[in-house]
C-alpha cells in the first residue's frame, strides 16, 4: 500500500500534536508547580513574546517575509489594553490631588483638561478587547496593501517595517499628554475591579496566557496544515511560478501580515496585564529585532521551537544578567553569533538533527518523515 | 533534628526558598549549627526583634540592593551613582555596619530598560528580600518600580533630581525635586544678571517639561517673559533652528534642561554659531560634572548651573569624600550632583534603621521623617515628612577644566515640595 497525502498529513499531525501535549505540560503543570510566582509569572512574561515568534514563524518561516516591525503590533495591542487598565486606575476618586481628576496622571502632568477623543471609547473593555486585535491587525492590512500589491519584499520590506517601528516609537515618545512618553503607561491597578498585582491574579493569568498560547499554536497549525499554508511555502520558494499559477500572491502575504500581527498584539496585550505597564521601549527597532532572534533561536520554521527559543533567550537574559551584572550582554551576543554560525535552523534544527532519528528508531513503524517538516535543503541554508 | 531545622529556616530565608543554592547554603550550615553552645541560639533572637518581616537579615549581614543601569544608554550617567553608593556601603562595613550587621550588596542591572527595571525590583524584594534598595536614575525607570515597590512593601533610596508630582511611603528622594533646584536659581540671575526675558529649552518628555512649567509660572508671577519654548526628542544632535530663534528673540537667559548626549551636539553647535556664553547667560539644570567630561569645558565654559552640589564645593565632609571617591574609583573620575544624592542613601538608610532600631520596612519608612546627616558632602541635609530631603540650592559656573566655580548659594536649606501650589 502506497502512502497516500492524507495518511502522511494525520501521522505529521499526530507528531506535532504530541510536541503540543508535551509543550502544554511543560507550560500548565511542571512550571507552576517547580516554580514560584515570581519566577512563574517571568515565564508568562517571556511567554506574551512566544506569540510574536509563532507569527513570525508563519509570516517569516513559512511566507519568506521578513518582518523587522513586529514589535509595533506588540506594542500597539499592549497600549491598547493599557489605555483601558490606566482609565480603570484614574477613577476621580483615585486622582484627587490632580488640578484634573479623572484623566490619566501623565496627562495631568502636561497640562492636558480634558480626556483626548480616542481615549474616550477605552472607558469599555469589549472595546478594548477588540481593539486590541483589530488595530494592529487594519495598520498590518494597509502597510501590507501599500506594500505587497506593488511588489516590494525581502530587504526592502524588513527595512520598510523597520521605519515603521522608529516612526510609531517617536510618536509615542514626542505625544506625551497622549501616549504617557518615554514614560509609558504605568501603574496600572486593577481589570474590571480584580486586582491584577496579587500572587493570586498573575497565577491566574499566567494560565490564562498559557491557554491563549496553545490555543494559537493550533491556530497557527491549522493554518499551516491548510492549503492555505502550502501555498505560503510554495511562494516563499518561487514566488513566480505561483504567480503564473493563477494565484494572487499579494493577497496571500497581506493575510499572512495581518495574523501575525495580530498574534504579536494578543501577546502585548498579556503582557501589559502581567507587568502592569507598557512603555515605548516595546515598540521600536531593538526590541522587534530581538524578538526576530527569539524566532530564529528556536527555529524560524518550527512552531514549537520559536516557543522553546522565546523561553531559552529570556531565561538566559535573566539568569546572565542576575548573575554577571556587567558581562552579560557579551554572553547574549556570542549565544546569538552561535545560533546563526552553528545552528541556522535553531533549536528545532538541534532536535531535527539528533533526536528525531534516535526516536524515529525507537518507533519504526511511524515512517522516517514523522514529525519533520518538509524543508528543502536550499532555504534551511540560506 | 526539627529543632535544628527551623533555625536552619531562619538562616537560609524560609523554608519554602526557592533557590537551591540557598538551601543547600542552609544544608551546609546543619552541623554547625548542631555544634552551637545553647546561649549561641539565644543570640540570634535579637534578628527576630529587629527584622519581623523575614528581611534577609541574619545576626550578622543585612543584604541591600543596587539597582542601575551598567548596560546600555544610561549606563554612563549611572555608574557615577553605583560607585558612589558602593563607597558609602565600604564605608558603613568599616564603621561596623548597620545595626552590628554588615552591608551586603546584591547589584542587579536595569540595562537601560523601564521594564527590566520593574523586573529586577521584584527580584530583589521578592526573591532576595533585600532590606533597602539604593537605584534607579530616570523618570522613567523610577516610575516603573514604583508600584513594585508599594505592592510588595519595599524601600528605595532614588538618586536624581526629578520633576516632582510624587511621593511615596516606599522612596527617599535623596536629589532635589523641581522647585528647590529651579526658584533659586532663577531669583539669583533675576538679581544678578537683571534677566527679563527667557528662552526655554529642552529634551522632550516629564522632567523638562514638568521642570519648564514650573520656570514659567515663576518667570511670569514676577512680570518677566518667555520669549520661547521649545522640546527636542531624546538623542536629538540638531540645534541649529533653535539657536537661530534664540538670535532672533535675544533672552536675556537661555535656560536648558537638554539632557544626555544631546548636550554634546547643543553646546557644540551654540558655540560654532557664535553665541558667547560669557556674554550671553546660559543657565543649566541638567549640566553636571559627568556630563562636561563629554561636552567639553572649552564648550560650555562660562553657563552657569544650577544644583545643590558640585565637586569643587569646599567644606570638610566634601574634601574627604572626594579624596576617599577618588581613592576607590581612580583619581580621573569625576563627582556629579547625582553621585553625591547617590552617597547620601546609604548612609540615610544606615542613620534611618538606627533610629528606628528595625529593619522592617515599615518602621523605616516612619522614622525617616526627621533623620539629619551631618557628614553629606554638600552639607547638613534633613529629611522632610515628605520623604525629601532639604537641601540648599547652588549656581556654579563652569570652567573649562570641566569644574564649576560656587558663585552662590543659599543661606538656608530649602523645603521640599513635590506638590507646588500654584506652580501646577
Amino acid at each position: 500500500m502506497t502512502r497516500t497525502p492524507n495518511s502522511r498529513f494525520f501521522g505529521r499531525l499526530d507528531g506535532d500534536i504530541a510536541g503540543i501535549l508535551l509543550l502544554a505540560a511543560l507550560l500548565i503543570v511542571v512550571l507552576p508547580l517547580g516554580l514560584d510566582i515570581f519566577r512563574l509569572n517571568m515565564v508568562g512574561k517571556y511567554l506574551t513574546y512566544a506569540f510574536v515568534a509563532l507569527g513570525l514563524v508563519l509570516c517569516w518561516g513559512s511566507a519568506g517575509i521578513l518582518s523587522l516591525g513586529q514589535g509595533i503590533f506588540f506594542g500597539i495591542g499592549g497600549y491598547c489594553m493599557a489605555m483601558f487598565l490606566k482609565l480603570e486606575a484614574s477613577s476621580p476618586e483615585a486622582t484627587k490631588i490632580q488640578s484634573t481628576p479623572g484623566i490619566p496622571d501623565f496627562m495631568d502632568w502636561n497640562q492636558l483638561k480634558e480626556l483626548p477623543w480616542f481615549w474616550e471609547p477605552f472607558h469599555s473593555l469589549t472595546f478594548a478587547t477588540v481593539a486590541v486585535v483589530a488595530v494592529p491587525a487594519l495598520l498590518a492590512f494597509i502597510v501590507g496593501l501599500a506594500m505587497f500589491k506593488r511588489r516590494v519584499g525581502g530587504v526592502y520590506f524588513a527595512i520598510i517595517t523597520q521605519a515603521f517601528a522608529a516612526i510609531l516609537t517617536i510618536l509615542i515618545v514626542g505625544q506625551q499628554g497622549y501616549t504617557g512618553g518615554i514614560n509609558g503607561i504605568t501603574d496600572l491597578r486593577t481589570l474590571k475591579g480584580w486586582d491584577i498585582r496579587t500572587d493570586e491574579a498573575k497565577l491566574v493569568l499566567y494560565f490564562v496566557n498559557a491557554a491563549l498560547l496553545i490555543g494559537c499554536i493550533l491556530l497557527c497549525l491549522y493554518v499551516r496544515r491548510s492549503k492555505l499554508g502550502r501555498i505560503l511555502v510554495a511562494l516563499r520558494d518561487k514566488e513566480d511560478r505561483v504567480r503564473f499559477s493563477g494565484y494572487d500572491v499579494a493577497n496571500f502575504k497581506i493575510f499572512v501580515f495581518c495574523f501575525a500581527a495580530a498574534l504579536s498584539a494578543v501577546g502585548g496585550a498579556m503582557f501589559t496585564l502581567q507587568v502592569g505597564f507598557m512603555s515605548p521601549s516595546f515598540v521600536g527597532i531593538v526590541p522587534s529585532i530581538e524578538m526576530v532572534i527569539y524566532c530564529a533561536v528556536g527555529g524560524r520554521l518550527s512552531l514549537l521551537g520559536a516557543v522553546y527559543g522565546t523561553l531559552l533567550v529570556n531565561w538566559a537574559k535573566t539568569m546572565l544578567s542576575e548573575s554577571f551584572p556587567e558581562l552579560w550582554l557579551f554572553a547574549m551576543g556570542a549565544l546569538f553569533i552561535g545560533v546563526v554560525m552553528v545552528f541556522p535552523n535553531g533549536l528545532a534544527g538541534l532536535y531535527q538533527q539528533f533526536i528525531a532519528p534516535r526516536l524515529g528508531r525507537l518507533r519504526p513503524r511511524s515512517g522516517s518523515g514523522a514529525g519533520a517538516p518538509i524543508i528543502p535543503p536550499h532555504t534551511a541554508a540560506d | 533534628m526539627s529543632s535544628d531545622k527551623i533555625n536552619a529556616d531562619k538562616l537560609t530565608g524560609g523554608a519554602h526558598s526557592p533557590l537551591r543554592r540557598k538551601l543547600l547554603l542552609g544544608m551546609a550550615a546543619l552541623p554547625a549549627i548542631g555544634l552551637l553552645p545553647r546561649g549561641a541560639l539565644a543570640q540570634a533572637l535579637p534578628t527576630d526583634a529587629v527584622n519581623t518581616t523575614k528581611l534577609a537579615v541574619t545576626d550578622s549581614t543585612v543584604k541591600v540592593g543596587i539597582l542601575h543601569s551598567t548596560t546600555g544608554t544610561m549606563a554612563i550617567s549611572e555608574t557615577g551613582s553605583v560607585q558612589a553608593e558602593k563607597l558609602a556601603i565600604a564605608q558603613i562595613n568599616e564603621m561596623g555596619g548597620v545595626l552590628g550587621r554588615k552591608i551586603e550588596v546584591i547589584q542587579e542591572d536595569g540595562a537601560s530598560d523601564w521594564p527590566t527595571f520593574a523586573e529586577k525590583a521584584r527580584k530583589l524584594l521578592v526573591e532576595d528580600k533585600v532590606a533597602a534598595v539604593f537605584g534607579c536614575w530616570t523618570s522613567a525607570s523610577r516610575k516603573a518600580v514604583l508600584p513594585v515597590f508599594e505592592q510588595y512593601n519595599g524601600m528605595l533610596y532614588y538618586p536624581t533630581f526629578y520633576e516632582g508630582l510624587e511621593q511615596s511611603k516606599n522612596v527617599i528622594y535623596t536629589g532635589q525635586e523641581a522647585t528647590q533646584q529651579i526658584l533659586a536659581g532663577l531669583d539669583w540671575v533675576t538679581k544678578e544678571k537683571g534677566a527679563k526675558t527667557f528662552f526655554l529649552i529642552g529634551s522632550d518628555y516629564i522632567w523638562p517639561r514638568t521642570s519648564n512649567k514650573i520656570a514659567r509660572k515663576h518667570i511670569e508671577m514676577h512680570g518677566q517673559k518667555v520669549v520661547g519654548e521649545e522640546y527636542f526628542p531624546l538623542g536629538h544632535t540638531q540645534f541649529n533652528s533653535v539657536i537661530n530663534k534664540i538670535k532672533l528673540t535675544k533672552p536675556d537667559v537661555i535656560y536648558a534642561s537638554v539632557v544626555g548626549g544631546s548636550n554634546v551636539a547643543f553646546y557644540k553647535q551654540l558655540k560654532a554659531a557664535g553665541i558667547d556664553l560669557n556674554k550671553q547667560t546660559l543657565m543649566t539644570i541638567s549640566v553636571t560634572e559627568d556630563e562636561m567630561l563629554g561636552i567639553g569645558g572649552e564648550n560650555i565654559a562660562g553657563a552657569y548651573a544650577c544644583m545643590k552640589y558640585f565637586q569643587s564645593l569646599k567644606n570638610p565632609n566634601n574634601e574627604k569624600f572626594v579624596a576617599a571617591f577618588k581613592k576607590m574609583w581612580g583619581g580621573e573620575s569625576v563627582i556629579g550632583d547625582v553621585t553625591q544624592a547617590g552617597y547620601l542613601g546609604p548612609w540615610l538608610w544606615k542613620l534611618t534603621a538606627e533610629k528606628a532600631k528595625s529593619f522592617d520596612i515599615d518602621k523605616i519608612a516612619a522614622a525617616s521623617a526627621g533623620i539629619e546627616f551631618t557628614g553629606a558632602p554638600e552639607g547638613y541635609v534633613r529629611v522632610h515628612e515628605n520623604h525629601h530631603l532639604w537641601s540648599k540650592t547652588r549656581v556654579g559656573r563652569a570652567r573649562t577644566d570641566g569644574q564649576f566655580d560656587v558663585v552662590f548659594e543659599t543661606a538656608d536649606l530649602i523645603e521640599p515640595n513635590p506638590f507646588p501650589k500654584g506652580y501646577q
